[in-house]
Formats: C-alpha cells, sequence, structure tokens
C-alpha cells in the first residue's frame, strides 16, 4: 500500500499553518482564571499563564476543545481546583496529549483542592442527590483564606518545577502573603456588617464564602446541585422566605440571570451577581480586585 | 488499603510538619517528636493491618451472600476512615472506574425494516438500518477502564445487544503522557478517521448513524491494531495519526495473513475564534485490500446469490464541526454545526453467484456521501437537531456482470429531525422524525422515541 503519496501532501499542507508558541519559562495552563491570576502573581515574568476557562463559563461543563489540547501539548505545569470539578474534559487533555509533565503524580499537576479544608463532602454519594462531587464542594475560590493556603503550596511547586528561579518564586510569594493578609483584614473589616446576613443562594456555589463572611444560606433556588426546580418548589421556597427572609440571592458571572431576577420581582430582595473568579466583572481583573468588588456588592446589596 | 496507609502516613506527617519546622532549634524535641511519629505510624499501621484481616475473613466467610459482604465491606470503610486525617478523592481504592450505559426505544417505521437496504452501494454486513419496530430495547454498554501502571492506561466496552448476544465493542491499552505529543495505542478500538467514528453511539446527536457511515463502514470502523497519534507542538492544534489494523470489518476483509489488512492516516486541524467559537477539520484515508469480501444480494433474475470481491478500496473523508455557545459557556444555549463527506474508490474482481455460476470479472466503483447536521441548544436542557442524509450512487462497474448484478443509479438520501431532553448530564430522552429514501422503491416514514442514560463513573468526552 502506497501511503506515501497522500502523508507527503497533508504534512505539506499542515506545516503552513503551523506556528511555534512564543518561549517563556514556564508554560502554566490554568483550569480557572483564579489559580491562572494566582501563577501570574508568583510567578511575574517567569511564567506564561493560558486559561482554560474564563468567568463567564461554568468549569465543570467545558469540553475538551482543540484549543486546550494544543495548550495541554505545550505546558509545563497545570494549575487545576481538583476535587472532580474539571472530570468532564481534563482526563482527555492528560491521555491525549502526549505530555509526561502534567500527568497525576508528577510536579506538573497541581490541584488546589489538596491545599485547603473541603467543605460539603457529601455523607451519601448517589446521583439522585444532583451534581454532587464525592470531594467536597469544588468552589473553593471565594474564601480569600483559601487562596492564602494554595498561594502556599503553588509557590513551593513552582520552585520546585522550575529550580532556577526558585528564589525568585519565593520572594514574590512572601511580597504576595503580606499584601494578601493585609487585603484579607482589610475585607474582614470592610465585610463585618455581614455577619449573619440571611441569603439565597442560585447554586450551592459559595459555601466558601459563606464560612468566611459569616452568611446565612437559608435557601437555594436549586433543589439540589445542577437540578432545575420545580414550581412547587419554588412556591414553597417563597413561602418559606416569607417566614423566615432573606437579605438578598446571589449567583456567580456565568449562572443564567433570570433564576436569581424571578426571585428579586417575588420575594423583594435585591439580586447579587458576583464575579465569582477573576474576570468576572470589570473590577475584578485580578485576585485582589475580586475581593474587594466581592465585599462590595454584598455590601451594596445589604444597604 | 496500602494506599490509604501512605496518604494516613503523609497526612500525619504533613500536620506535624508545620511545628517540625518551627522549633527546628531544638533538636532533642525533634528527636521526640519523631518517636512519636514513628510509634502512631507503628500503631496505626497494626490497626489498619488487623482491619484489613478482619475485612478479608469477613469477605471470605460471606461467601455468596452478598448483603454479608457488603456490611463487611461498610464497617470496615468506615473504622478505617475514622482515624484518616483528611479523606483522599481516590480512596475509592484501586477498583477500576465502572459505567453502564443504557438505551430503549421504540421505532414506528412505514416500512418493514427487514427490507432495509442502501440501494446502489453493496451490502456490508455491518450493523446498519434500524432495527425493530416498537418497542426495542437498545444496546447496552458496560465500560470498565483504569490506569493500569503509570505508563498504561486500560479501557474495555463491552456491548450487550438486545438478542442477547455479547460482543467486545472495545479492548484497548494506551501510553499515558508517552512524550513530545506523542500517544499509541493497540488493541480493538474505534478508529480515529473521520469525526464521528471515534464518537459511541450514546454521544451521538440522532438514534442512527448518518447514512454515510452505514454504506461506507457498516456502522462505525473498529478494527484490531495499533495507532500512533502525534500531537504539534503548537497553538493551533495540529494532530497526525495513523492506524494498521488486521482489516477484519468491512470495507476490508478478515484475511489469515502475516502483516495487515487495514492502514489509516488521517490529519486535525482546530481551534478557537473568540471565546465563543471552537472548530476542528481533518482529512482522513483508510486503505485496505479485502480478499474475497462476501456478500449475499438478490440479483436480477430473482435468485438469492453470494458474491465476493477482491481488490483494493480506498476512502477518502473530510470532516469538520464547529460549535458555538455564548463566552463558551454551553449551560444555556449552544449550537454544533458538523459535516463529513466520505468518497470511496474499489477496483479488482468480483465473483458472481460463488457457489452456482461462479463468474469472475473485473469490477470498479467509485461512490461518494456525506451529512451534514446542526443541533441547537435553546434553553438549558432542551435541544433540536435537524440532519440531511446524502449518498451518490456514482459508477458502478460489473463488467460481465453487469445484466446480472448491474441497477439502475439510485441517490439515497435522507432527512432526520430531533429533539432532546436532558434532565441532568446522565440522562437524555429524544424524539426523532426521519424521511428515509434509502431504499429505492418507498419512503419511509419513520418515529423513534429514546432513552440514554449512564450509571457509575462520570466520563470525559471528546470534543
Amino acid at each position: 500500500m502506497n501511503l506515501a503519496k497522500p502523508m507527503k501532501w497533508l504534512s505539506g499542507g499542515l506545516l503552513a499553518l503551523l506556528s511555534v508558541p512564543a518561549f517563556a519559562a514556564l508554560n502554566i495552563l490554568a483550569c480557572e482564571p483564579e489559580w491562572g491570576a494566582l501563577a501570574q502573581e508568583l510567578g511575574g515574568d517567569k511564567v506564561s499563564v493560558y486559561n482554560a476557562t474564563n468567568a463567564l463559563q461554568d468549569p465543570h461543563r467545558v469540553e475538551a476543545k482543540p484549543s486546550l489540547m494544543a495548550r495541554a501539548r505545550g505546558a509545563d505545569m497545570l494549575a487545576c481546583t481538583g476535587a472532580e470539578l474539571e472530570v468532564g474534559w481534563l482526563p482527555i487533555l492528560l491521555r491525549q496529549t502526549g505530555n509526561p509533565k502534567i500527568q497525576p503524580g508528577q510536579p506538573g499537576y497541581f490541584e488546589a483542592a489538596h491545599y485547603v479544608r473541603m467543605l460539603e463532602i457529601p455523607a451519601r454519594l448517589d446521583r439522585a442527590e444532583g451534581d454532587v462531587h464525592p470531594g467536597g464542594n469544588p468552589h473553593i475560590q471565594t474564601d480569600p483564606r483559601n487562596i492564602a493556603l494554595v498561594a502556599d503550596a503553588l509557590a513551593k511547586r513552582l520552585a520546585e518545577i522550575d529550580a532556577a528561579n526558585a528564589d525568585y518564586y519565593r520572594q514574590r510569594h512572601i511580597q504576595f502573603a503580606a499584601r494578601w493578609k493585609t487585603a484579607i483584614a482589610n475585607w474582614e473589616k470592610l465585610a463585618a456588617p455581614l455577619k449573619g446576613t440571611p441569603i439565597v443562594v442560585q447554586h450551592k456555589g459559595f459555601p466558601y464564602l459563606e464560612n468566611w463572611l459569616g452568611l446565612k444560606q437559608v435557601a437555594a433556588l436549586e433543589p439540589k446541585p445542577g437540578v432545575e426546580p420545580s414550581s412547587a418548589y419554588l412556591s414553597g421556597l417563597l413561602g418559606q422566605l416569607q417566614r423566615q427572609p432573606a437579605k438578598m440571592v446571589i449567583r456567580a458571572a456565568y449562572n443564567d440571570a433570570r433564576a436569581s431576577e424571578w426571585l428579586t420581582e417575588r420575594a423583594k430582595i435585591p439580586a447579587v451577581a458576583l464575579p465569582f473568579t477573576v474576570g468576572g466583572s470589570e473590577r475584578a481583573k485580578d485576585l485582589f480586585g475580586l475581593f474587594d468588588d466581592t465585599v462590595q456588592r454584598l455590601l451594596a446589596a445589604l444597604k | 488499603m496500602s494506599f490509604k496507609r501512605k496518604t494516613l502516613a503523609a497526612s500525619i506527617v504533613l500536620a506535624l510538619a508545620a511545628p517540625l519546622s518551627a522549633h527546628a532549634a531544638d533538636s532533642a524535641e525533634l528527636a521526640q517528636i519523631r518517636e512519636q511519629i514513628k510509634q502512631m505510624k507503628e500503631s496505626y499501621e497494626a490497626r489498619i493491618q488487623s482491619l484489613e484481616k478482619r475485612l478479608q475473613q469477613a469477605e471470605s466467610t460471606a461467601g455468596n451472600a452478598l448483603d454479608k459482604a457488603g456490611k463487611a465491606e461498610e464497617k470496615a470503610v468506615q473504622a478505617a476512615a475514622a482515624p484518616a486525617a483528611t479523606p483522599s478523592a481516590s480512596a475509592g481504592a484501586f477498583n477500576p472506574e465502572v459505567s453502564l450505559i443504557l438505551s430503549g426505544s421504540y421505532a414506528n417505521l412505514s416500512q418493514d425494516p427487514a427490507s432495509y437496504r442502501i440501494g446502489g452501494f453493496l451490502p456490508n454486513g455491518g450493523e446498519i438500518g434500524l432495527g425493530r419496530r416498537g418497542f426495542g430495547l437498545g444496546e447496552s454498554e458496560l465500560a470498565i477502564a483504569a490506569n493500569i501502571d503509570p505508563y498504561l492506561r486500560g479501557t474495555f466496552t463491552l456491548a450487550v445487544t438486545p438478542e442477547n448476544t455479547v460482543a467486545v465493542e472495545e479492548a484497548f491499552v494506551q501510553s499515558l503522557g508517552l512524550d513530545n505529543g506523542l500517544t499509541f495505542k493497540g488493541g480493538r478500538f474505534l478508529s480515529g478517521v473521520g469525526y464521528l467514528n471515534e464518537q459511541h453511539a450514546h454521544t451521538w446527536d440522532f438514534v442512527d448513524a448518518p447514512l454515510a457511515y452505514q454504506a461506507f463502514f457498516g456502522g462505525q470502523f473498529k478494527d484490531e491494531g495499533v495507532q500512533m497519534k502525534w500531537l504539534a507542538p503548537t497553538e493551533t492544534f495540529v494532530e497526525l495519526g495513523g492506524e494498521v489494523g488486521r482489516g477484519r470489518n468491512f470495507p476490508a476483509s478478515d484475511r489469515a495473513k502475516n502483516g495487515f489488512g487495514s492502514a489509516t492516516l488521517f490529519a486535525h486541524l482546530g481551534g478557537d475564534v473568540g471565546a465563543s467559537h471552537s472548530w476542528r477539520a481533518g482529512l482522513s484515508l483508510l486503505r485496505t485490500s479485502p480478499r474475497d469480501r462476501a456478500y449475499s444480494i438478490t440479483d436480477n433474475l430473482g435468485t438469492t446469490v453470494s458474491n465476493g470481491f477482491s481488490g483494493d478500496s480506498r476512502l477518502e473523508i473530510a470532516d469538520f464541526v464547529w460549535k458555538w455557545a455564548p463566552n463558551g459557556n454551553p449551560v444555556y444555549t449552544n449550537f454544533k454545526l458538523q459535516g463529513e463527506y466520505f468518497r470511496r474508490h474499489e477496483d479488482g474482481n468480483l465473483t458472481y453467484a460463488v457457489n452456482t455460476a461462479n463468474i469472475t470479472d473485473r469490477y470498479a466503483s467509485s461512490q461518494s456521501g456525506g451529512y451534514l447536521q446542526g443541533v441547537y441548544q435553546f434553553m438549558p436542557r432542551w435541544r433540536v437537531g435537524l440532519r440531511r442524509d446524502q449518498l451518490d450512487g456514482g459508477s458502478v462497474d460489473y463488467a460481465s456482470n453487469n445484466a446480472a448484478l448491474g441497477q439502475a443509479a439510485f441517490n439515497p438520501s435522507k432527512n432526520s429531525l430531533m429533539f432532546d431532553y436532558s434532565p441532568s448530564e446522565f440522562s437524555r430522552f429524544r424524539l426523532q422524525f426521519a424521511q428515509d429514501k434509502s431504499r429505492p422503491e418507498a419512503t419511509d416514514n419513520q418515529m423513534f422515541l429514546q432513552y440514554q442514560v449512564s450509571l457509575g463513573a462520570h466520563g470525559a468526552h471528546k470534543y
């Protein structure tokens, strides 16, 4: 069988389309923008970060797109949440890109969820409970104290992978940790009036934020994670809110506004779209902006 | 169990690591703490070992009484979990990922499915046509997969047909991060040619495979062999791949010989346009040289005869898929447009009526076809899709067998309209209407109701 001719034709045609990526020091593929932003804070100009998802995408529901395959191929490191958040697409990137550096167990495979205390670890694993994650709720980035913990681990990991620049990463981490500590103290001071505020969430994506600021989740618009509410459930919810009023209904930037707006109209409480991650709002340009904006939006809704 | 023990020891060390470094100056204290860790480790190990023993005993005594064994395991898990500081995500130990696909349908067909054929195209003995009228179970698919070691991953897919036959759908090993963008696969697997070929039936957007897949592959091209793929180190997705295989299925024929009976080459190119659009396009080539590829047909005299083809078969496929979702978030609305075009040339000798007349003469055919489909999710969980299938009978030359086998030119076509509703990521209900003009003599008006669910491990799907 003579396959040489078509092979020549194929490779010839494709060569024209090849564009070799710029040679940056360390290529990091971040599954979510918050880890991309953190890697950038810690890695400075020694790293080149590509975010696999943006703030308007549900990181659980993206696909193993060709562009992500190409990025995973050239990555020196992955920075992901883990806890099965990326279970629908990351395994494909790992298996089909022929990149040994980012395989689980390698230093280039970084899962943030390993370094924080997970909340909402289900006592019973059953798909009848909706979209539950066996490792706990994966939306850990809404508590800045978690970001600090992940930063400690990520800085160590960067130093391990790129030993030549270990001191650089250590220095940047020390600076970041100090700035972050001050910022947390500031946010906590600002957010003090939020303590004990009863809230409704659109999707159960905020346990870490609630835990941090002492918000009290009294209801969720989804009866179970990822499960559409029935009209009976919603009318029950309205009844419950009359007896036990909430101050606001919150959702992530990537959630559809309709469900919250429906509740706003009926229960007369403000709907708050939180950036949820870096890039989720105009002000959430970096990690500091993310929490500046989150706290400010919550406070504004309280007034 | 040994995994748990490791995480346990590791978590203890981790938990104590922080105070360790803080008081590093005091070496006496250090030694003391080390001794404590050692003691704790030993005591935990001893406890876990005794638990393991108890579990083994419980399991062996439980025998066939499954519920008994289940209870013992539950106890052991609870007991083992108690001292662990951090539960591990993969504490499910080394059991492979298991998932099961269940499907079934109700079909209302205006023509008898027994008379189904794709006019003008050689029958291929594959899974073509529409199965049965009325209620029917679809194929149940059991998939088991796990990493074998740091280098290989194994996947096994078993298909149980409604006729109670069991078939190995796929069984292959695959490399894990081989380096330099290379991926190796070996065993029985769905070939990487085309776009839809590599995708399992439960991920299709319509009840049935496109006509082109049925006519040119008899469903999907699945072979036993090896595959090598290479992903270019570029920001644009460029993937080149090739396979050599046994050639056990149409358009090849299983030849008991050394070497290989089928060879493929494919190239894929893809990327994003902004945040909302992504695409992939590809070209594939499949070459086989069947020998005595047998098929039965009713000839022009009305006799059912068995014929055989020997020669070369060359198939070229061009495919593309384009997906749109606002800001790349497909949860609320999204759109997918996909199409594939097949062109096949076969050249060789055809033996007419192998068991009776047995006349061998030249056979040459040049046929093509494809499909174009669009699927739109207009609101969460609800989708609508439209597919147009069109085959071109092209030219078929039976030489001196033309009188017995030659047919008037015919171009089969089919239009399908589907609606589906997915209550969750794991279940889907579908309604499909189709007007099928595969047979030259009649139009088949079809209606299907279908369910497809998946149990067990949350699979990752290909693009």
